[in-house]
Parts: structure tokens; C-alpha cells; sequence
């Protein structure tokens, strides 16, 4: 039994210690926005925030998640108001949508730390993130503009 | 491709009467919402009075619309360019529509592939004239219905906003008129709008589906959750074709969590009650496989094949009714023995993996009597065929819950991840996740056939195109597919057979040559390739006869102003030969998808060091449905032309394919994204294809910038398999 708090609920989870975080949350948790893509930590589809750190967790075992804190895309607003999201359904980035989840939660931790990327900040951000569907253009736009939103709720 | 399946038939024919009966009560005014899965998976459970007053429309009493959408969804916008068809005639504001899968039925099948498929680009074309006549139907009788009501004559109301507006102010919902409305005949002749007073065709309205793919509801096929459902892990043979000769499971069973090993013929099936599980278990399999016929192919030895099948003449095709008239007269050998300057150049394309985002997976809950399936599938009659066979059940005894596709590319129009999935949960007696790894996805792939290319051509001493001919050596991927299909050429001339230069004398041969494995349906399909070598022979004989590569193609394509457009807007948009210094620029164009296309790909070459820096496109795909989905499709098409003409291939080694994951079947990433400069061209002609127009002319107009910028011409890809200094 590991004790963990996900998307802001405190939880007891039992599960076999060497399953990762990805299938933890998708089939023992019900949290499906997170998507297996690789199984490596080669594409991002399965990024999700670990004490406020973005991590594959394709690749972190449940044993290792004792006492810590993991927001996953589900757990960004109720209402797809955080910048991100807005940002992403005002540019309708996704296409198939399947690595979205992923791509979005790089986005917000990149716009944790910096708060005002570069295009090469937001390449270097959001490089480990897949997409076959090729959305990166509207991907690199977005992030700017969630940017813009975050400053102007600052502002305001 | 032009497809019609054998499986999709034989269900079409036979269910045509069970599909009636079965859709009966759904037209018949009240009916409860069948149980689809939605974009967002609680709507699954919803239940409300609903009328149905068409194949693709529902309107519920509370005014809830509901559109029944019968192609696949996979990132091409076909949840949104749809609905708005039906929108537009309906007078109604699409962001409150419920987009719903369409189950199995007749109503459901594209016209113009011949079954309930979503491929060849044509979601739009086929739906463009029937999913307007449809929502103009439903106005229709919504307008009749509050006519009788009110005692009015029909033309004295009219539809707006979701409303009826009748004399004296009178107003009705359309949550009001659906149930009278949906017992009225269906009217035969519709007047459609007339274009100028369309509201949302052609304007750049948001993605219905865009929401829930930002928070995580979205739901595809590896996100489907059903009470007591058990997950599977598959073991396939390594050797692409082997068969399992034997299975100790006993360490796979002694793992927590294991339910049940299924051994068959070539696969072996794990069921777990995670997925974990059933992957760890499958990982303890001890298999003894039998490799099968393929234990010795290499990717060289499928090359020594097809180029000792270019040995044989092959096929002509000017026979065939797919290739336009224009190009059968002359003679191209002849012509050739006559010509000033010659070219003979052979161009090779790799097999390529179609790598979705979401790896092959299906869900399925079998009981005696039915089986459910949840699957993100391009062929709903396929899929059902495949499933009720391994169930041991009649297709119609099998619903098909279309989920949201995470990637479809072709992939999906195959349906081999289905049966196991049908088969684990009739053993176990619970519903059954099986889901593929990635490794399994990328190592049993229907693979885009290998191409062998040869192009001759000659011209007189004034630069004169006189002959152009093309032989193509490949496996043919519908002889598999459609073991019904009379057309030896199928999709294997896409793009020649439009041949749209001005050549005298053309020819075009086919020999078809299998390869042992089988290869399948990848975005583009053979326009890739044949625009591969259309479009580098074209810059070829521009250098041979000292003429720019896109004043050439303005000479050949003389006369044809679609065309011609393209060709200037682009080069206006891409500063065509006026690149910065150490720039160079190479064009491609493709009429296919009765869409005309343009690319141009400006590069840098440094010490051998390819910079691409901007792709310009440019396309007149008639009317467009949403401009914005168009662009969208457009960039993604240049992404996937990039990273296959970049480093796609799938090479073979003893039947084994070698790729394994995304570390060796590299993609494109942000980073390596250079500017994207897309340009549609405004147009009132019928709709032309765009979720694989945007493919082909990637690698030809990057081959071309970078003979531009070294001299070095590649007629063999990926260009990663090339030293460029």
C-alpha cells in the first residue's frame, strides 16, 4: 500500500509495487487522460506532474511515489480554465488529441518555472513531447499565448 | 485506394434488411439514446427522450441535438466537418451539438469507398451533397410538422436558430416538433441554401471535440472503462508470419493478478486484472515459436526481389479506365529512341510503420447472444466481421462502439488486433482490454509496400518534354486487402494516373511483386511514392534542359488554370528564387484527392548538415468545410511527409522487423520544426480530399532544395540514409 495524493485527493493505493504511475492512475485510479505511448519515456504522452515536476510516468514505479504529490491533466481546473487549456481550445491545437494530455502538462510546468519563453525555451520544453498528428505549430503558439494569459490574470 | 472489402460486403448485402429492422425503432418517434460512446465518457450513460429523423440526427426533447457521425475520428476534423453539413441546412448553432459514433448500418457507408470506411480523404466529398440533404430533410419536416400544428402552410414558416417561426409569432423548438416531425415521410427533393447564405460552410469555426481533449475526457479506444473489465497483454511472433509451436506458462501464471493464458494458432493472449500484469505475464511466456516462411527475409533480400521483378515488362496500364484518356495516345519507347537528351532513373522507397500515438487496442464484452466492441477502428463492418467470427457469433449480433481514434493514418483500416480481443473475452467470460505495446505496434505493422520506381524520360533539343514513362515494382497491398478487387493497378497508380504534365507519348507499367509480408494502407498510400518520382524526374529534366524547375512545370501544366494558381501563388508566398544567400529552394506539386497542391521546401546545406528552414504549401481543394481544420491538415501533413522523407524505413532482419520503438523510428519533434507556411486557396468547386494531400510533395520538394543546394540528387529515401558533403 502506497500513500500518495493525486490531483489534490489523498489516497491509498494497492498495487503491485513495480506498476508504473501511468497504469496506477489509468487502471487502478480511473485517470485516463494520461496515455501510454511508449512505455520508455521516448514520446511524453504519459507527462504528468510529480511534486510539481514533470515526469513520464510510464517509467516511475508506484514504490518510488510514497508521500508524493502527482497532478495529472485531469486534475489542472474543473472547467478547463487553467492558461493552458484555454490557450490550446482557443488555437484548437489538438488534432487526434492523443498526446495532448501530455504536451499540456509540459506546457504548464514550462510556464511554472518560466513564465516568459522563448521559441527556443518552449522547443527545448516541450522537445520529449510526440506528436504524430504534427499540431507543434499551434503547440509553440499556444504556449505563447498561455503566457500571455497568465500575465494577464496577474494583471488583473 | 479504393476499397471494397470482402468482409464489408458480404455484411453490407446480408444486413441490409436486419440493419432496417434493427433501425426501425429508432425512427419511429420516442427512443431512449442507444448506449455510444461519446467524446466524453459519461455520456454514455445519458438517457433521454430522443427523436431520430434521420440516419445521422437526433433531437431530444430538451432540444439536445444529436449527430450520429459515421466516419472515424483521428485527429482530420470529421466531428466537426460533418455536423456542420447537417448544421448548416438545419439552421442550427453546432458548438451545442452531441457528436456521437454512427453504429454499423447501410445508411453509414462512404459511397465512394464502397463500405462504412474512413480513408482516401473523401469523409467530406462523399458526405458533401448527402449530409446537407439530410439536415435540410430534417428543416423540412420540422417546418411540416409545425405547419400542421399551427394549421399554417409550410412556406409560410421558416427555420432559424433552433426554432420554427411561424405567422403571428408563432415559435416552436425543435425539441417541440421532433417527435411529430420524426412520423412524417421524408421528403425527396430539398432545395439545399443557396452558398451565399451559409453561415458556417467555409468559415473557421472552433473543433467540437477540441474540449475534451484538454482535459483528459476525451475517450479513445485505450480509455474505454466497463465494469468488471479484465485487461490483456498478446504475444505475436517475432518472425512476421511465424506461428506458436509451443507455450509454458507456468511462470506466467504464478505472476499476481493472472486470469488466464490463451494460446492460438499465432498469438498468445494473457488476461490480468491489470494491464500491468497481463504485460509482465506475457513477458514470462516461455514461447517456442515456428518462424514460418519469412525466417529469411532481409530488407535486402525484398530489394533483390523487386529489382529482379523490374526485369519483367510488367503491366501496362494504359488500358485502364482509372488512367486519363489524354495520356493513351502516343508511343513512349518510340518516342524516347528519338529524343535529344534521355533520363533512366530508378527511385526506392523504404517500408514504412504507420507509429500511431495510441498503439493498436480493442475491448470487447462478448455474452452468449452479443458482443459489444469498443474500438478506435477506420472500418466498422471489418471490425464487427472480426469480432462476430471470433466469437462465434453473426455480425449483427455484434455493436460497434467506434471510440475516438488516437491516430489512424490507415492503420486502423485493419482489424487484426480485434479477434484476440473478442476471443480473451469469451474464455474469461468478462469484458477483455486487450492492448498492443509499442513494441508489438511497431513490429507488426501493416508496412507502406516498398517501391521500385524506374522513370524514363526524353526531350528534343529544345527542352521539349517528348516522353515520360514510369514502371513501378511493388507488392500490391488491395490484392490482400480486397481478395475481390478485379483492378490489377488499385491504388498502385494514384497520381499517374492524373498525370497532369503535357507529355506526347506516356506509358505506365506495373509489375507486381510480393515481398512475403503484408503490407497495408499508409496516409497518401501510393501518391507518396509515385509523387516521389514524378515530381524529382520533373526537377531531373528541368536540370537536363537548363530550365527552372517551377517555370517547367508552368509549361507543361499550360492551360490548366487551377493548376497554374497553385503554382503562382506559391511561387509569390515562398519568394521563389529569391531565397536568402546559402538558401535553396525545391518544388513539388500533386493534382490527387481532386485536390492540386503545391510545396516548396527552402534548406540549407553546411558541411553536409541539412537545415530545412521553411515548408511553403499551397492548395485549391475546392470548397472547404473549415478553413481552419484545412490548415490544420495541412501542417500535419507536412510533419508526417518530413519525418518519413527524413528517416522512415523499416528495415527486416530474418522475418524480424528492427524497429522496435521511438529511440529507432525517429519522428519529428518541436524542435525540429521549421516554419510552416500554409496557404489555401479560396474556391466554390466541390470539395477535394485533404487529411493526406498534404504528404506527398514533402520528400520530392525537399530532395529537389537539396540537389539545389549540393548538386547531389537523392532518389532513394530517407534522406537520413545519405551523406549530403
Amino acid at each position: 500500500m502506497v500513500k500518495l495524493t493525486v490531483n489534490g485527493a489523498r489516497l491509498s493505493v494497492e498495487a503491485d509495487a513495480d506498476t508504473p504511475l501511468l497504469w496506477v492512475l489509468r487502471d487502478h485510479l480511473g485517470l485516463t487522460g494520461t496515455k501510454y505511448g511508449c512505455g520508455m519515456g521516448l514520446c511524453g504522452a504519459c507527462t504528468v506532474h510529480v511534486d510539481g515536476s514533470p515526469v513520464r510516468s510510464c517509467l516511475l514505479p508506484l514504490q518510488a511515489l510514497e508521500g508524493k504529490t502527482v497532478t495529472t491533466v485531469e486534475g489542472l481546473s474543473k472547467d478547463r480554465s487553467h492558461a493552458v487549456q484555454r490557450a490550446w481550445v482557443e488555437l484548437d491545437v489538438p488534432q487526434c488529441g492523443y498526446c495532448q494530455s501530455g504536451q499540456i502538462m509540459s506546457a504548464v510546468a514550462l510556464l511554472q518555472s518560466n513564465p516568459a519563453p522563448s521559441d527556443a525555451d518552449v522547443d527545448a520544453a516541450l522537445a520529449g513531447n510526440l506528436c504524430r498528428c504534427g499540431t507543434y505549430v499551434r503547440i509553440r503558439r499556444a504556449v505563447h499565448r498561455a503566457a500571455e494569459l497568465l500575465k494577464e490574470a496577474k494583471r488583473s | 485506394m479504393s476499397t471494397r472489402p470482402r468482409d464489408v460486403r458480404k455484411s453490407t448485402e446480408c444486413s441490409r434488411r436486419e440493419f432496417l429492422q434493427r433501425t426501425a425503432y429508432l425512427g419511429g418517434g420516442l427512443v431512449l439514446a442507444l448506449a455510444l460512446p461519446a467524446l466524453r465518457s459519461g455520456a454514455r450513460a445519458a438517457a433521454r427522450a430522443e427523436s431520430q429523423l434521420n440516419a445521422w440526427l437526433r433531437i431530444g426533447s430538451d432540444d439536445t441535438v444529436t449527430i450520429l457521425v459515421d466516419r472515424s475520428e483521428m485527429g482530420q476534423g470529421v466531428y466537426t466537418a460533418l455536423p456542420t453539413l447537417i448544421a448548416e441546412e438545419l439552421e442550427i448553432d453546432p458548438s451545442g451539438i452531441r457528436v456521437v459514433s454512427a453504429p454499423v448500418g447501410d445508411a453509414y457507408v462512404n459511397a465512394l469507398n464502397g463500405g462504412q470506411v474512413t480513408g482516401t480523404s473523401n469523409s467530406v466529398p462523399d458526405a458533401w451533397e448527402k449530409l446537407r440533404k439530410a439536415g435540410a430533410q430534417a428543416r423540412s419536416m420540422l417546418i411540416a410538422a409545425a405547419a400542421k400544428r399551427w394549421q399554417v402552410t409550410p412556406s409560410s414558416c421558416s427555420a432559424s436558430s433552433g426554432r420554427i417561426l411561424g405567422p403571428q409569432g408563432k415559435t416552436a423548438s425543435y425539441g417541440q416538433l421532433a417527435e411529430a416531425a420524426a412520423k412524417l415521410p421524408v421528403p425527396k427533393d430539398v432545395v439545399l441554401k443557396n452558398p451565399a447564405d451559409w453561415r458556417l460552410i467555409g468559415k473557421p469555426l472552433p473543433r467540437l471535440d477540441t474540449p475534451s481533449k484538454v482535459d483528459g475526457s476525451a475517450e479513445f479506444g485505450l480509455d474505454v472503462k466497463l465494469p468488471g473489465m479484465l485487461h490483456a497483454a498478446i504475444a505475436l511472433s517475432p518472425e512476421l508470419g511465424g506461428q506458436v509451436d509451443s507455450v509454458d506458462s507456468a511462470a506466467a501464471m504464478a505472476l499476481p493478478g493472472v486470469r488466464r493464458v490463451l494460446p492460438a494458432a499465432t498469438t498468445v493472449t494473457v488476461v490480468a486484472d491489470h494491464f500491468w500484469q497481463a504485460k509482465k505475464a506475457r513477458d514470462a511466456l516461455r514461447i517456442v515459436w515456428k518462424p514460418g516462411p519469412n525466417a529469411g527475409l532481409d530488407t535486402t533480400s525484398v530489394w533483390a526481389r523487386l529489382n529482379e521483378a523490374a526485369a519483367r515488362p510488367g503491366l501496362s496500364a494504359l488500358k485502364s479506365d482509372n488512367v486519363a484518356d489524354a495520356l493513351k495516345a502516343g508511343h513512349a519507347a518510340e518516342a524516347m529512341k528519338s529524343a535529344a537528351k534521355t533520363l533512366s532513373v530508378v527511385y526506392e522507397l523504404p517500408l514504412l510503420a504507420h507509429a500511431t500515438m495510441e498503439p493498436m487496442n480493442c475491448t470487447a464484452d462478448v455474452r452468449a447472444d452479443r458482443c459489444d466492441l469498443y474500438v478506435g477502428t477506420q472500418v466498422q463492418q471489418m471490425a464487427q466481421a472480426a469480432a462476430a467470427d471470433a466469437a462465434g457469433l453473426k455480425p449483427e449480433q455484434v455493436n460497434v462502439h467506434t471510440t475516438l481514434l488516437g491516430g489512424g493514418f490507415g492503420r486502423r483500416l485493419e482489424v487484426d488486433f480485434v479477434p484476440a480481443a473478442a476471443a480473451a473475452s469469451k474464455a474469461v467470460g468478462a469484458p477483455v482490454k486487450l492492448i498492443w505495446t509499442r513494441e508489438d505496434d511497431m513490429t507488426h505493422d501493416y508496412y507502406r509496400p516498398p517501391a521500385r520506381e524506374a522513370v524514363s524520360a526524353g526531350i528534343d533539343e529544345h527542352g521539349k518534354l517528348l516522353a515520360w514513362a514510369l514502371h513501378v515494382v511493388s507488392p500490391s497491398i488491395t490484392s490482400r486487402f480486397d481478395p475481390t478487387n478485379k483492378d490489377p493497378f488499385d491504388s498502385v497508380i494514384e497520381y499517374v494516373q492524373n498525370f497532369p504534365y503535357a507529355v506526347p507519348n506516356f506509358d505506365l507499367r506495373y509489375t507486381r511483386q510480393e515481398i512475403g509480408i503484408d503490407v497495408g494502407y499508409l496516409r497518401s498510400v501510393s501518391h507518396s511514392p509515385n509523387c516521389f518520382a514524378i515530381e524529382s524526374s520533373i526537377d531531373e529534366i528541368a536540370a537536363l534542359s537548363s530550365k527552372d524547375p517551377l517555370e517547367l512545370r508552368r509549361e507543361l501544366l499550360a492551360g490548366k488554370d487551377r493548376h497554374l494558381q497553385v503554382l503562382s501563388v506559391i511561387a509569390q508566398r515562398s519568394g521563389w528564387g529569391h531565397a536568402p544567400r546559402g538558401h535553396y529552394q525545391g518544388i513539388a506539386f500533386m493534382e490527387g484527392y481532386n485536390s492540386r497542391i503545391a510545396q516548396v521546401a527552402e534548406v540549407s546545406v553546411v558541411r553536409g548538415d541539412l537545415r530545412i528552414h521553411r515548408i511553403t504549401c499551397v492548395i485549391d481543394c475546392g470548397q472547404t468545410v473549415n478553413p481552419r481544420i484545412v490548415e490544420s491538415q495541412l501542417e500535419s501533413g507536412i510533419v508526417y511527409g518530413l519525418t518519413a522523407a527524413l528517416w522512415g524505413e523499416i528495415t527486416l532482419r530474418g522475418g524480424r522487423v528492427q524497429q522496435r520503438n521511438f529511440n529507432d523510428y525517429r519522428m519529428l519533434r518541436l524542435n525540429e520544426l521549421p516554419v510552416l507556411d500554409v496557404h489555401v486557396i479560396p474556391s466554390s468547386e466541390k470539395p477535394g480530399g485533404i487529411g493526406e494531400t498534404g504528404v506527398p510533395p514533402v520528400a520530392p520538394a525537399l530532395c529537389n532544395a537539396i540537389f539545389a543546394a549540393t548538386g547531389k540528387r537523392i532518389r532513394s529515401l530517407p534522406i537520413a540514409s545519405h551523406k549530403l558533403a
